[in-house]
């Protein structure tokens, strides 16, 4: 039976996990390499590495990083950040990326969807879309949640499956770091209105969130977090077991 | 010495990581002398069927496949790889395999309930249907990371297991000393590695 998927996000900036990491036991805890094979060995499903890097140096320090994760760690990696050109999609892939996931880069370049998806496959090209409520309507963010583009998400998120890709993360900014659990009304929307596997992002703050998304929208296919995970405020080996009792299919 | 062919097909970085993760000496090639000496071959793929067939065809290694595979060498394909070591394929059009294993590749979309989700991507459980050596160290139940919209059928005979996803999946095949995976074993973690770890100590076909 296919199961729902676990998976943290590790944002990176040069070379090291940003947002604090209390993990004991860990030799270093910001070394993206070895959160990696600590989460892979805790029963994570996938891992997405956001790169935050702003310079070229960076860039370079995040694909050895990438590197050296993927000859480590035999899980699906979704890699993020920065991503603006097939080219970035190559630059990462052959890193050990299996799947790239296009945020700003899309609304910039509408074409770079369909063009990743026909070089790369569909099951490559990962959307991924910051979402917030303006007056009543779901609206895609850009630019790490810093500008309104105005466009209507439904539509723009349809739009990207249309032309290719994959899957969708749908990040909504509306609960995210409020720990108060997913945001099932836009959830629920994206998951009636695609047919591609949905990750849903921003609000998990306890086990009983991911529990209530899986049950309330049986649709959505993984949930992804960050801090939550990193603070081991939730730990996946706990998650998982919790999940099994609610009789929610996981890996375990 | 494990030769993974390089056709132009798909990022082959995990798998030879994979390989050196469990010890095995692994090289990436696509010259087809290194193929013919080398002690096991593995054949990878994603994309679609007809282009990689074609690639496959042109380049001289489909033909010389053929000839290790009737030797008795042992072969993987993985994913689409594994496809290519059917007979035929009906993914958009009508495309030939190598035709070491007997049956069709065919869109899951035929089999499972319109409700799924297609591609089948994700994790999914194994559900052993036959003995074979590459199980060896893995259990029924096991769990493995599959990303396909097309499956083989009419292959009973040589499907040692299938996964569940609406109706059962063609997972894990062999005949004789060719082996074929549709998940991915290099992404999905320590069951993944024992099965390439059990693949590479196959012998006596």
């Amino acid at each position: 039976m296919i199961t729902k998927r676990i998976i943290p996000c590790l944002d990176v900036r040069d070379g090291r996990v940003v947002k604090g990491v209390n993990f004991t036991g860990l030799r270093d805890v910001s070394s993206p390499v070895e959160l990696a094979k600590h989460y892979s060995e805790c029963g994570a499903d996938e891992l997405v590495f956001y790169d935050i890097t702003a310079s070229s140096d960076g860039r370079k320090i995040f694909t050895d990083i990438l590197t050296e994760t993927a000859s480590k760690v035999f899980i699906p990696l979704t890699v993020g950040g920065g991503i603006n050109t097939v080219e970035d999609f190559d630059r990462v892939l052959k890193c050990g990326a299996d799947k790239v996931s296009v945020n700003s880069g899309a609304i910039k370049n509408p074409s770079l969807i369909s063009e990743a998806a026909k070089l790369y496959g569909d099951q490559c090209v990962v959307i991924s879309v910051d979402v917030k409520r303006v007056d009543g309507v779901f609206r895609v963010f850009a630019k790490g949640g810093r500008e309104n583009t105005g466009i209507e998400a439904i539509s723009w998120i349809k739009n990207c499956v249309d032309n290719g890709a994959g899957e969708v993360v749908v990040n909504s900014m509306d609960t995210d770091g409020v720990k108060g659990g997913f945001d099932l009304e836009l959830l629920k929307k994206v998951c009636d209105t695609v047919s591609v596997p949905v990750i849903a992002s921003g609000g998990a703050g306890k086990i009983e969130d991911f529990i209530t998304l899986f049950k309330e929208i049986p649709n959505v296919d993984a949930g992804l977090a960050a801090s939550v995970f990193h603070f081991g405020e939730i730990q996946i080996k706990d998650l998982k077991e919790e999940m099994a009792k609610a009789n929610i299919p996981v890996r375990r | 010495m494990i030769a993974i062919a390089d056709y132009g097909v798909g990022n082959l970085f995990s798998l030879k990581s994979s390989f050196s993760a469990i010890g095995a000496d692994a090289v990436v090639t696509n010259d087809i002398s290194e193929i013919e000496k080398a002690d096991r071959i593995i054949l990878p793929g994603v994309g679609a069927f007809g282009d990689a067939s074609k690639k496959l065809f042109e380049s001289g290694l489909g033909d010389a496949l053929i000839n290790e595979a009737k030797k008795g060498k042992p072969i993987m394909g993985i994913c689409l790889g594994m496809q290519l070591l059917f007979d035929k394929s009906y993914e958009y059009g009508e495309y030939k395999g190598l035709g070491l294993i007997h049956g069709n590749i065919r869109p899951i979309a035929d089999v499972i309930p319109k409700n799924l989700k297609i591609p089948h991507i994700g994790w999914n459980s194994l559900s052993f249907k036959k003995e074979s050596p590459v199980n060896k160290y893995i259990n029924d139940g096991d769990f493995v990371y599959f990303v396909h919209s097309f499956y083989a059928a009419d292959c009973d005979e040589y499907t040692v297991a299938t996964a569940e996803y609406g109706a059962p999946l063609t997972a894990t095949v062999q005949n004789k000393n060719v082996f074929g995976c549709q998940f991915h074993p290099e992404k999905s973690g320590e069951t993944g590695l024992k099965i390439l770890r059990a693949f590479t100590e196959t012998e006596g076909f």
